[in-house]
Order: structure tokens, then C-alpha cells, then sequence
């Protein structure tokens, strides 16, 4: 149906554009990951999208801005077929995409064989996508899954006091990069992490898994999302699990905290960081919260905006105010429209954005714990704001290119 | 059995010194030397009874499966919509009435009337013809899954479990020894052996139903040679319907199993029916026994295989199906 009814959307698009040629339009191209795993993720970044549309408006200049949404899986693949198909058969001349790690990379490489073309990253957070050869046209204005984990490690460590943890996590880029920044972090802490599990996404059964997590350490972490996450929990709570929970950013967040069902219940409690949190009292935040909920009737959205509703926002927020700024100029291959995207500094709804030299985010970070709000539901509560978070997370950049790049066992658990 | 033993004296060597062998992995103290190489006894354990219990889930979802193709040599690609369907009913059922039992019935009934009015209304016109039938029933997959996710959404459901049936109990197999000499037992959770004990006894059931009564002997008398069959006066229209409906249902009780020990969304529907080809490839097309034995080897594939080769766990069943369909492709248990 969804798939439907955006192949009818693409395709009165089409009709209409013959209607009004009178009006330029500038043509972007959107992704999200409708089907799959991450449904509910891609649904809800779609909403921070349009919420970012309601508050804005389409028009830059005299020109109007047309939309054309594809649906991706999660997979490297399904992301550059959609990207290809938006820029080859609805000539789309910018990109709002895509929103999970594997395909951020993915598109990133991509985007190198469309020079002229502009990419903004719409959720996607693996740290290769731009520390690795960036691609001088793809821009991104959310942190990566490292620095959405800053400041965890060590409020684990300082304040709650655990000394040795482990670690379950979806096996792709994302993941690698959340846990990266965790461990960094908590073992530069003097903390351990004994044990690293790797789950392919889109897991269904954890049994076995849960039956194999140790029983001797002072809390679990979770680098789960979507459909694993909810299908973990539900089996911890079956198998009776008891030990404290950690969480990453996707893990702790709307699209989790309100599934239904009562295993989200075991969450309470359990401490996460992200580059946001659900009862920040920043004015910006609040307003955006409500941006969003007056957008869509209650049983349509989350009670509140997720990581990913977020994100799509804020980079939307880019594309279109940069656009302003250089009053819907892409001539001579989008020059000076990628010069306003680099420069732009965001005042987005979670905190200020400005991007570094590989047109990376720097930006603030929420550690955070999940409370319940009395009526039975979670929201994660902010218990420490970090501002100014670049993608080296502090070190210096040659000793953080010497800890090497995210993956199963990198980086080791000792102070760099 | 004693003439597969006097047929293939080495084979059965073989079997007899694994099943002993699993035996003892199950019951023993596992010793320090084995741990260190296999990893903790209860690690095992569990993926040993998760394997079996995803099994019988398996298990009901293949053997309606198994029953439509060798009944009326429909492959229904539909099957793993009406899993869904039958999971989305058991949560409409259990969140209004709070009551998980019941959602099992009413799963069961709607799922089954689908069922009817599919042969009714679209496979009864074209009976015989193998290849449009399967076009057909792909089509109406696509077609249910965007219906579906039109009326649920792209969110995730759960059934909730029931209170008496959360949390783990201890079984009297002892996982490891503390030091003070106390054995530790193996915990376990308590709705998987529930779901499990309810799959043998269907499974049970339906084989005393196909092998006891006279409405059994006709359908095995269908399987065999329909023709001949409706030539001595049954009515094989009812009988198609009826067995339709058991093979829907079966679909739609597995669908409450999933969406309680699992959760339901969109993409299940592909996940199942790809999970019930299988299994009834491996076990053999038509056969309820097959389909069991299907069931349990793809359980016990993906449980040890995430446990033990994390990396490879999803190749591990296509391995298995390459295997049976490359050493014996009328599967394991199939009589033809």
C-alpha cells in the first residue's frame, strides 16, 4: 500500500509537472526505509520530513520545491537502486538520503560518480561514511553513532558505578560506530568489556542469544533497533532477565519506547545517550516536539518526535535554508549551493549544527535515562547535555586514526 | 526401523553413536576441557531447546502448508499471509478481550474461513492447472500484504503473554556444578515449552486424524489418486474445502505462536512462507512427518548455528537445502 501509494505520488508528480511549467521546480529526491527491519524507523523520519516541510514551506525564491520519496530496506543495495532511480528516472537534482549506516556508505560512494549533484545525508550515522575518502558533494548534518555515545562511557562508569559490561549488537556499520564510542569511552574509564555479540540484522529469535550473555558483568548494552530490538526485549522478559540494560541511540528511542506490548517495560531505568532527549527543556526542542505532534492525529505518530523524525528535520532544515540562502541558484554544478551547505551553522531543534572539514556534524549530546511518565509511558530523560561534539570525540585526530575504523573487535578496551 | 537397520548397518551405526552422544551432552556434567572448547553447558542447553521450540513453530506453519500441496498439489505462496493475518486477529482478540486463549480460537476460525473462501472463490475455478494457481496465489500475497499493511500499519505487535506463562522455570537438567558442590539447573522459559508441548500435541493430533478416522482416510485416499477417489462417490469438493480450511487455520494459530514469542510486522509473511518452503523441502512435499522433522532441523540449524557460527548461522539452512535437494530432492520423508 505505502509502496503504492508513493508510485502514485511519483506518478501525479509527473502529471502535474506538466500542468504548471510555468513555475521552475527544483526536484528532490528522499529515502527512507519503508520496508523491513527498520519500517518504523523510516516512517518516523518521514514525518520529522514533513514536519520540517510544514514549518518551512516548499518555496525557495520564486521557485517551488517537488518531492519524490523511494523506499529503501536497509541494505547497501536497495539504497543505491534508489538513489539510481531517483536521479536517472526522476531527475532529481538534490538527495535527502539515506537513513541507515550500511547505505549511508554505500550512497556515500555513490555520490563520488555524480560529482554535479548534491547528497544530504538524511539519518544515517557510520563513522566511515565521512572519515573515510569523503565524497566532496555529500553533506551531513547528524552526528555519527561515536559521537551519539559520548558521554555514556563515562556517566556509567563515574555515577552509576559499573565496572565491567557487555556489549549485544546488530552486525553492520551503525552498530560498530555506536559501540566504538562507547568503548572508547568507558574503557578510557578504566571499565571492561569482556564480551562483544554480534547479531545479523533482522534477527528473530534471540534465544539463543539471551542464554549466552554473561551473568558476571554490572550491565548489558544493547545496540539494537526496530523490529530486532522489540523482538529482543520481548524474549528477555520471557527468558526473565533481570541484569541493568544500557542502550544505544536507535535502542532508546520513540520508535522502541512506544511499541506495544508490555516487554519495552524492562527499559526502565536504563541509561543511553543520543543526539537527543525525549524531555529536553531547550525551547527549540519543545517547539519542534510540538511542530510534530500537531502535524499528525495521535495514533499516527510517536508521542514524541524519534531519533530519526529528528534527523530527517534538521537535514531538511539544511537543504532548504541553504537553498534560500543562495535564492535557488544550482547553476554551474550546484557551486555555490554546496559552498552555503558547508558553511551553514543549524540552530536545530536538538542543539547548534555546524559541520567540519569532511561537511561532518559537530553537535550536541544527551546522555540520558528512560523514566516512565505515570501513565505508562517511556520517554528517555536527559540527565547530561555535552555541546561541541566533533567526530574525533575530543582526541586528537592523529592518535583517534591510530585506534582504527569501527568493526566487530575494533576498538580494543584500553585507553588510547 | 529394524529393516532400515538391516538395509544400512553402517548408517544406523552412525545415528545410534550421535543420538548417544547428544544424550550425553544433555545429561552429563559437562567436564572443564569440554567448556573451554565449546563454550558453558547452559549456552548449549538453551540452543539445543530454542532450535526445538522455534521448530514446532515451524512445525505448524509448514504442515498446513504440506497438507494443502499434497492434498490438492497447490503450492499456496499465500500461506504466509494468512500466518500474519491469523497473528493480526490473535492481537486484535488478545488487546480487546485480554484473553490469550481466546485468540487462539478466534485466530483459528478466521484464518480457516480465508481459507474456505480462497478454494471457494479462486482455486476451485482453476483446479488442475499447477503453474496459475501458484501465479495466482503470488499475487494475492502481494496483494494481502499491502492490505494488511494498510489496516495495521508498519509497526511492530506483540501478543502479550500471559501472566502464568512469563518468566523461566527450572528444568531438572543440570547445567553446571557451583563450587560448594550445589548443581546449577537450567532455566528456561516458560511459554516456549508451553508453545512447544501444544505443537507435539497438534502434530500428534493430525496424524491420528489422517491415520484413524475415516475422514483421514479419505484425505490420504485424495493424496494418493483424487481421481479414483471422487469416482467412488466422495464428495472431494468438501473435502478439499475442509482441508483447505485445517491448513489456513494451522497457519493462523502459528501466527499468535509468532507474534507471542516473536513480533508481527510487515516482511513476516516472506519470512515464514520462506521458512515453510523449506522446511517441506527438506522434509519432503505432502508429508506431515516430513514437515516435522523439516521443521526441526532448520530450527536447530538457525539456533546452534547463531550460537556456535554467528557470522554464517544464515547460510547454514540453505546449506541444508542445498544438501537434501542435491542428495535426495524428493526430501527426507517424502514417499515418492
Amino acid at each position: 500500500m505505502l509502496k503504492g501509494s508513493l508510485g502514485l505520488i511519483a506518478l501525479s508528480s509527473l502529471l502535474m509537472s506538466g500542468t504548471a511549467f510555468a513555475q521552475e521546480k527544483i526536484k528532490v529526491g528522499v529515502t527512507a526505509t519503508l520496508e523491513g527491519t527498520y519500517t518504523v524507523l523510516g516512517e518516523d523520519g518521514i514525518r520529522g520530513f514533513q514536519t520540517a516541510l510544514n514549518v518551512l514551506g516548499k518555496k525557495v525564491g520564486d521557485k517551488e520545491l517537488e518531492f519524490v520519496i523511494a523506499s529503501t530496506d536497509a541494505t547497501p543495495d536497495s539504497a543505491v537502486r534508489a538513489v539510481r532511480k531517483l536521479i536517472e528516472q526522476d531527475k532529481v537534482q538534490i538527495l535527502l538520503s539515506p537513513l541507515s549506516g550500511d547505505e549511508g556508505i554505500a550512497v556515500k560512494n555513490f555520490a563520488k560518480t555524480h560529482p554535479e549533484l548534491t547528497f544530504i545525508n538524511a539519518a544515517s550515522g557510520a563513522q566511515e561514511t565521512t572519515y573515510v575518502d569523503p565524497a566532496p558533494n555529500f553533506f551531513r548534518y547528524n552526528m555519527d553513532g561515536a559521537q551519539w555515545q559520548v558521554g555514556l562511557g563515562k556517566y556509567a562508569y563515574e555515577t552509576k558505578g559499573y565496572r565491567k559490561i557487555a556489549t549485544v549488537g546488530e552486525d553492520y556499520s551503525f552498530i560498530y560506530t555506536q559501540v566504538f564510542g562507547l568503548v572508547l569511552e568507558f574503557c578510557g574509564a578504566g571499565g571492561q568489556v569482556t564480551n562483544r555479540q554480534w547479531v545479523p540484522l533482522g534477527t528473530k529469535d534471540f534465544a539463543s542469544v539471551i542464554a549466552a550473555l554473561p551473568d558476571d558483568v554490572d550491565a548489558i548494552y544493547l545496540g539494537l533497533g526496530g523490529a530486532d530490538a522489540v523482538n529482543f526485549l520481548n524474549q528477555y522478559q520471557q527468558a526473565g532477565g533481570k541484569a541493568h540494560l544500557m542502550g544505544g541511540s536507535i535502542m532508546i528511542d520513540q520508535t522502541i519506547l512506544s511499541s506495544k506490548g508490555n516487554a519495552k517495560n524492562a527499559l526502565v531505568g536504563t541509561l543511553a545517550a543520543s543526539g537527543q532527549a525525549d524531555t529536553w527543556e531547550d525551547p527549540g526542542w519543545q517547539k519542534f516536539v510540538k511542530d510534530y505532534q500537531d502535524a499528525f492525529p495521535p495514533a499516527k505518530r510517536f508521542p514524541s518526535p524519534s531519533l530519526l523524525a529528528t534527523n530527517y528535520y534538521g537535514s531538511t532544515m539544511a537543504l532548504i535554508l541553504a537553498l534560500r540562502q543562495v535564492n535557488g541558484d544550482l547553476s554551474d554544478n550546484q557551486s555555490k549551493y554546496k559552498a552555503a551547505l558547508a558553511k551553514i551553522e543549524l540552530d536545530a531543534p536538538n542543539g547548534k549544527i555546524k559541520l567540519d572539514s569532511n561537511r561532518q556534524a559537530i553537535g550536541t549530546n544527551f546522555v540520558t535515562e528512560v523514566v516512565d511518565d505515570g501513565k505508562g509511558a517511556l520517554f528517555s530523560k536527559v540527565v547530561k547535555v555535552i555541546p561541541n561534539v566533533n567526530q574525533t570525540l575530543g582526541y586528537d585526530p592523529a592518535v583517534f586514526a591510530k585506534i582504527g575504523l569501527p568493526s566487530r573487535t575494533v576498538p580494543e578496551c584500553k585507553k588510547y | 526401523m529394524t529393516r532400515f537397520v538391516e538395509r544400512h548397518p553402517a548408517w544406523s551405526l552412525i545415528v545410534i553413536i550421535a543420538v548417544a552422544v547428544v544424550l550425553w551432552l544433555i545429561f552429563a556434567v559437562w567436564p572443564p576441557g569440554l567448556e573451554d572448547a565449546i563454550g558453558r553447558k547452559r549456552v548449549f542447553l538453551n540452543a539445543l531447546f530454542n532450535g526445538i521450540t522455534l521448530g514446532g513453530l515451524y512445525f505448524l506453519v509448514a504442515s498446513g502448508f504440506t497438507l494443502i500441496f499434497g492434498l490438492m498439489r497447490n503450492v499456496n505462496l499465500a500461506h504466509g499471509s494468512l500466518y500474519l493475518f491469523g497473528g493480526y486477529v490473535g492481537y486484535a482478540i488478545s488487546a480487546s478481550t485480554g484473553s490469550w486463549i481466546l485468540s487462539f480460537i478466534v485466530a483459528f476460525i478466521l484464518t480457516a474461513l480465508v481459507g474456505v473462501l480462497l478454494q471457494v472463490l479462486v482455486f476451485r475455478r482453476m483446479e488442475g492447472q499447477d503453474l496459475r494457481q501458484t501465479m495466482v496465489t503470488i499475487g494475492l500475497s502481494i496483494v494481502f500484504a499491502d492490505l494488511m499493511l494498510w489496516a495495521c500499519g508498519g509497526d511492530f505487535y506483540q501478543i502479550q503473554t500471559p501472566n502464568w506463562l512469563i518468566g523461566p522455570i527450572d528444568l531438572p537438567l543440570i547445567t553446571a556444578v557451583k563450587s560448594s558442590g550445589e548443581p546449577v539447573y537450567l532455566r528456561y522459559p516458560l511459554v516456549r515449552l508451553v508453545i512447544f508441548l501444544a505443537s507435539v500435541i497438534i502434530g500428534i493430533a493430525m496424524w491420528l486424524a489422517l491415520n484413524r478416522t475415516r475422514i483421514g482416510m479419505i484425505i490420504r485416499a485424495g493424496v494418493d489418486d483424487r481421481d479414483i477417489l471422487a469416482a467412488t462417490g466422495v464428495r472431494i469438493q468438501a473435502v478439499f474445502v475442509l482441508v483447505f480450511a485445517l491448513g489456513a487455520g494451522l497457519a493462523g494459530i502459528a501466527g499468535v505462536v509468532g507474534g507471542t514469542f516473536q513480533s508481527l510486522s510487515p516482511g513476516e509473511d516472506i519470512r515464514f512462507l520462506l521458512a515453510s518452503l523449506v522446511v517441506v523441502i527438506v522434509g519432503g512435499m505432502g508429508s506431515i512427518p516430513g514437515a516435522a522433522l523439516g521443521a526441526l532441523i532448520i530450527g536447530l540449524a538457525e539456533q546452534l548455528g547463531s550460537v556456535y557460527i554467528p557470522t554464517y548461522a544464515i547460510v547454514v539452512t540453505f546449506l541444508i537445502m542445498v544438501l537434501v535437494l542435491a542428495l535426495r530432492p524428493q526430501g527426507l520423508l517424502a514417499r515418492r
